[in-house]
């Protein structure tokens, strides 16, 4: 397949779909469902190509002219695969997930519609060759995922779409401001591993920071680096499947990838470092990693837990790109997917407590280890990997990041590890005894329905056991060809050129 | 070829006068087929347009002289970039306007005559806009405005109760005033110079009081009748008061007949003037009109009201062009303006539309009753949705690129202050949106409500995705509306030092 | 500008007493009747500021006086049939609003 047409195959896997979803009614299971699946394992097939490709050394590109001296570009490196591949991936999990999470409940085309969408959105947002398309894609992922905020249709869920939207509409804005500007200065703003912007003549430098300071406010917003991050644990009032998209997927790590694209496709690392700006980044991510925890600390109810933990779990990428180094890179860009899997295993297992025992708050779960063991296995895992115990895949991502941060001569990043690590567990471990160790508490034992077969309906099961086996496999081993940590050091060495 | 040749020959901008004349004289002599021949004019308008369009691409600019008799005597009709545009919009958007208006006027139902009178009268603001567009002279543009206006006026009043009556006749005396101090301006012009023609004059203007009078005078009369803010008074009760059709059609393209005149004075007859203050007064109205339409529009508890309040925010936009007209950055205004009035065009349109069919649908159009998730009425709250996201200028809608063009133009000007309010009226109508949207997934279950005629649904989404996909497919439009146009420079502005 | 007729001035004047008696009269009738005083007052100025003194008349202007007068012609018959509809609309309001003021 021409490559080009490539591009627009993989984006139209996920907006083919999606449009025919919302045409069709509701009733329509099976016809629905297999449209989804035929969109999300097409799109794998094409993405596993697309990397095929990149690997070798093709990068294909497809540029399309929307105004006279601007185009829209598309185009595929080995960074953009790394977010794609774990876009595509957890899609297909996501929406088996999905499919047994809604079963019965109303407007579904509604939501697998929208769902598609967004996952449209965040492929472009991949696929984005320059900061002008990844805007455009970035405004849809606003757009797509409000439905699913609100999906619930409850007023509470609409006054938390409300918030998400003031949020990131002004974010947006601020983007759009930004990268304007930048344009006006720059040119077209192609990514380019090195930067652009360091042929810009000196006295434009503190135009720049500036711009630099208004892009991370507005990629900041999605990335949920305080004190932007409000609109996360109130949008946790949407159903699981999409607190595990957004959180693992789809809106944080669009600001987050945004962030790495800013840096490394646009400023470049070096030419930041000149203009001083990643120091005060660093010092940012680590504030709102702490941050994050110390509100996780106290969170009673499970989803804004795992919320305030996505808080603080965005910012060790951010960390890993500010401190400049090629092993910290390696350690921020390998926690994007490492992140991704754990935060996704956390979401589905916390479904699958709302779901069939209608566990939210924390208080709740003593005991429930018993009831659900696998859905607790694997809840437990992820657990322990975000508190990056080896030999789990946050383990990899934070020995990385502190042998970058020592490698840059930022000796204190591995004291502040060490806290986030302490943190970490004491917002994980709690949890996890309570769950295995601690008698059900009274009433709560008979409320539970009856086991019968299986724990849960196994579309619920399925997909949380895979992610925490990933978890387990791709840290156990991290260094095997094609798994993320192998093709973080590919662009890495593609990039730094060691 | 030689069928090529001929089709390339035809002044295709003047049949799109002739048809719609011809259709409306001929709706008195058939009462009974309005609608019919309405449909039939629309579309064979349609096909002109789109012969219009090709003409230019392919041979540039036009001009005809009616009758053969040239300037200064004669009347010489040109079609340019600008022109042309605006042609193939009016004939777009009228298209689907008269499609939803064979549903929402059914020629059968239990109010005949509303059909029998909307349709000369839509006829003749069609015929009215198109000669406006091409017309090259002071005096025919004061013509076609008021054959526009008064047409308007007519369908304002079309709804029948004593609101809609009032809101036409105070449409109809404010247009008057607006009308006559222009045309005291072109009396001050043909004064001094002899001549009303477009061309001769920006040759032969020099700037003195007379001609400085005159341009404030026209100015001020366009701006009475294009309702810059704080001349808006007369626009929300016209355009909320009257049917959902006509609300489309006062929004959409009679709002900016009056524009493009001043479009045209602006960078055609007065482009050599020092207009640095009025420029800055004009920018300054726009920027308050923005901010001022969308809170007011943040307020309303009328679906209508919204739109029509949402309108004033919007020609506030356009209004920014004039301070940010540069040097450099003439093209680059020239093109978001003429982007902007499609995009809007399109998206307002569409707006007004859905709004009548969810009127119709829900019995009412208080913004606080209503809620539906699922039902005709969520449906249509996202297809309004849809419709808006042109008018918030989020991508990849027409709006989006307008609005990078603006500020690209704010940026490399230097005149900075004008971009947070570019953004904060994007945000604000991102709000009032917000409202309306919120009814698609507010969970409430209501009484059944009666389904909609198709031909009221279907017409208003195209349109809906014909201003959210017109950014990618700007280039073409874009390339149109620079034919022949009074600007030089790049559409993208970089100011490397 | 010299030469500035009397009958440009009074142009000017009509087309001010007009703007005026538009804005700050209250009744219906009396604004539609400034609205014609005030284009009244336009076309005076533009008669009286186009003739030159020493040359034949130019036909052009009058011509566009002729439509201008049209045109407001036009304008005032629709702006009274709308009055007159306005004013049947607000009586039978009345008329039907009555009987209930009165058990009121």
């Amino acid at each position: 397949m021409n490559n080009a047409l490539l591009l627009l195959a993989i984006l139209s896997s996920s907006l083919i779909p999606g449009l025919i979803i919302f045409t069709l009614p509701e009733p329509a299971l099976r016809l629905r469902t297999t449209c989804n699946m035929a969109g999300v394992l097409t799109k794998l097939v094409l993405v596993g190509v697309l990397f095929q490709r990149v690997y070798q050394g093709t990068l294909p590109e497809l540029r399309v002219p929307v105004l006279p001296g601007m185009e829209l570009l598309l185009h595929a490196d080995s960074l953009s695969l790394l977010f794609l591949g774990l876009s595509a991936g957890l899609w297909l999990l996501t929406t088996v997930y999905a499919i047994g999470y809604l079963e019965g409940s109303p407007h579904r085309s509604r939501f697998f519609g929208f769902f598609s969408l967004c996952i449209f959105a965040t492929t472009g947002i991949a696929l984005a060759g320059d900061l002008v398309t990844f805007l455009i894609f970035y405004e849809l992922l606003t757009l797509s995922t409000y439905p699913l905020v609100v999906h619930r249709g409850t007023p509470q869920a609409l006054q938390a779409g409300r918030i998400y939207l003031a949020y990131t509409l002004a974010g947006g804005a601020l983007l759009l401001f930004a990268t304007v500007w930048l344009r006006s200065l720059a040119g077209p703003l192609n990514f380019a591993s090195a930067g652009i912007l360091f042929t810009l003549d000196a006295s434009l430098h503190a135009d720049l920071s500036l711009i630099f300071l208004l892009l991370i406010a507005a990629l900041g917003v999605k990335a949920a680096l305080v004190p932007l991050h409000s609109w996360l644990p109130t949008a946790m009032v949407a159903p699981a499947p999409v607190s595990a998209l957004l959180h693992a997927v789809a809106v944080v790590k669009a600001g987050a990838f945004g962030i790495i694209r800013v840096i490394h496709g646009v400023y470049g690392v070096e030419f930041s470092m000149t203009l001083g700006l990643l120091p005060p980044l660093a010092f940012l991510a680590v504030f709102t990693s702490l941050y994050g925890s110390v509100q996780a600390l106290r969170q009673n109810d499970l989803k804004r837990r795992l919320a305030f933990s996505t808080v603080s779990q965005i910012s060790y990428i951010i960390l890993g790109i500010a401190l400049g180094g090629p092993a910290a890179a390696i350690g921020g860009l390998v926690h994007l997917v490492h992140q991704g899997l754990m935060k996704i295993t956390l979401f589905f297992c916390a479904g699958n407590l709302a779901e069939t025992l209608q566990i939210h708050k924390i208080s709740d779960m003593a005991g429930v280890g018993r009831r659900m063991p696998w859905t607790m296995s694997a809840f437990t895992l992820s657990a322990l990997g975000m508190i990056g115990l080896p030999p789990l895949v946050g383990f990899v991502s934070k020995w990385y990041l502190g042998f970058g941060a020592l490698e840059v001569g930022q000796s204190w990043i591995v004291v502040f590890l060490v806290v986030s690590t302490l943190l970490n567990a004491g917002y994980f471990l709690p949890l996890i005894y309570r769950a295995w160790f601690m008698a059900p508490q009274g009433r709560r034992n008979e409320d539970w329905p009856e086991k019968n077969g299986l724990e849960t309906d196994w579309t619920l099961l399925f997909p949380p056991l895979v992610t925490a086996a990933l978890v387990l496999l791709l840290g156990l081993w991290a260094q095997a060809p094609f798994s993320p940590l192998y093709w973080v050091q590919l662009i890495v060495l593609r990039e730094y050129g060691q | 070829m030689i069928l090529a040749d001929f089709l390339l020959a035809q002044p295709w901008f003047v049949w799109l006068i002739l048809l719609p004349l011809g259709g409306a004289a001929s709706t008195f002599v058939l009462p009974r087929r309005v609608a019919p021949i309405g449909f039939c004019c629309a579309l064979l308008i349609l096909a002109g347009a789109v012969f219009s369009v090709c003409q230019l691409a392919a041979t540039g600019s036009l001009t005809q002289a009616a009758g053969h008799w040239s300037a200064p005597l004669g009347i010489v009709l040109r079609a340019d970039g600008l022109a042309v545009v605006m042609l193939a919009t009016t004939a777009g958007v009228g298209f689907i306007i008269s499609c939803y208006a064979l549903g929402y006027f059914p020629a059968r139902g239990h109010e005949p005559s509303r059909a029998r009178y909307f349709w000369p009268l839509w006829l003749f603001v069609w015929a009215g806009c198109n000669a406006l567009y091409v017309s090259a002279d002071l005096f025919n543009l004061y013509v076609t405005l008021e054959i526009v206006t008064l047409a308007a006026v007519a369908l304002t009043a079309l709804e029948g109760g004593a609101p809609a009556v009032g809101a036409a006749l105070r449409y109809l005396l404010t247009s008057l005033v607006g009308s006559l101090t222009y045309l005291a301006g072109v009396a001050l012009l043909y004064a001094g110079w002899g001549t009303v023609d477009l061309s001769l004059l920006s040759q032969v203007l020099t700037e003195d009081p007379l001609s400085r009078t005159a341009m404030a005078l026209m100015i001020c009369g366009l701006l009475l009748k294009s309702a810059l803010f704080p001349l808006h008074f007369w626009l929300p009760p016209a355009h909320g008061k009257a049917p959902a059709p006509v609300s489309a059609i006062l929004s959409a393209l009679v709002v900016k007949t009056a524009y493009v005149v001043l479009l045209r004075l602006w960078f055609e007859v007065f482009a050599s003037f020092d207009r640095a203050m009025t420029a800055h007064l004009l920018g300054a109205l726009g920027s308050a009109a923005i901010i001022w339409g969308s809170l007011m529009a943040l307020r309303q508890e009328r679906l209508k009201l919204l739109i029509a309040y949402s309108t004033v925010a919007q020609i506030g936009y356009l209004f920014l062009v004039f301070p940010l007209a540069g040097a450099e950055t003439a093209a680059t205004v020239w093109t978001a303006v003429i982007l902007f009035m499609v995009a809007h065009a399109c998206g307002k349109a569409a707006m007004f539309l859905v709004a009548g069919t969810i009127q119709q649908t829900a019995g009412h159009d208080r913004i606080s009753q209503m809620a539906g998730a699922g039902g005709p009425i969520g449906v249509l709250a996202v297809v309004f949705a849809l419709a808006s996201v042109t008018i918030i200028g989020l991508p990849p809608s027409g709006g989006f690129f307008a609005k990078w063009l603006l500020l690209n133009a704010a940026l490399a000007t230097g005149q900075w202050w004008y971009c947070p309010v570019i953004l904060t009226g994007s945000l604000l109508a991102a709000a009032y949106v917000t409202r309306v949207l919120s009814w698609a997934f507010l969970d409430v279950r209501r009484n059944v409500c009666p389904v909609s005629s198709r031909v009221m649904k279907w017409p208003p989404l195209a349109l809906c995705l014909v201003a959210l996909l017109l950014g990618l497919a700007a280039y073409g439009p874009v390339r149109v509306a620079l034919t022949g146009a009074p600007v030089t420079g790049h559409v993208l502005v970089e100011q490397r030092p | 500008m010299n030469d500035l007729s009397v009958y440009a001035a009074a142009g000017i004047l009509l087309f001010f007493i007009g703007l005026y008696a538009l804005f700050f009269r209250r009744q219906l009738l009396s604004k539609i009747l400034a609205a014609n005083v005030m284009g009244s007052g336009v076309f005076l100025i533009f008669i009286g500021l186009v003739k030159q003194p020493g040359q034949s008349t130019d036909p052009v202007p009058q011509a566009m006086v002729l439509t201008g007068i049209i045109v407001t012609l036009c304008f005032t018959a629709a702006a009274i049939a709308l009055a007159i509809r306005l004013k049947e609309l607000n009586e039978e309001h009345h008329s039907a609003t009555r009987p209930e003021d009165d058990f009121g």
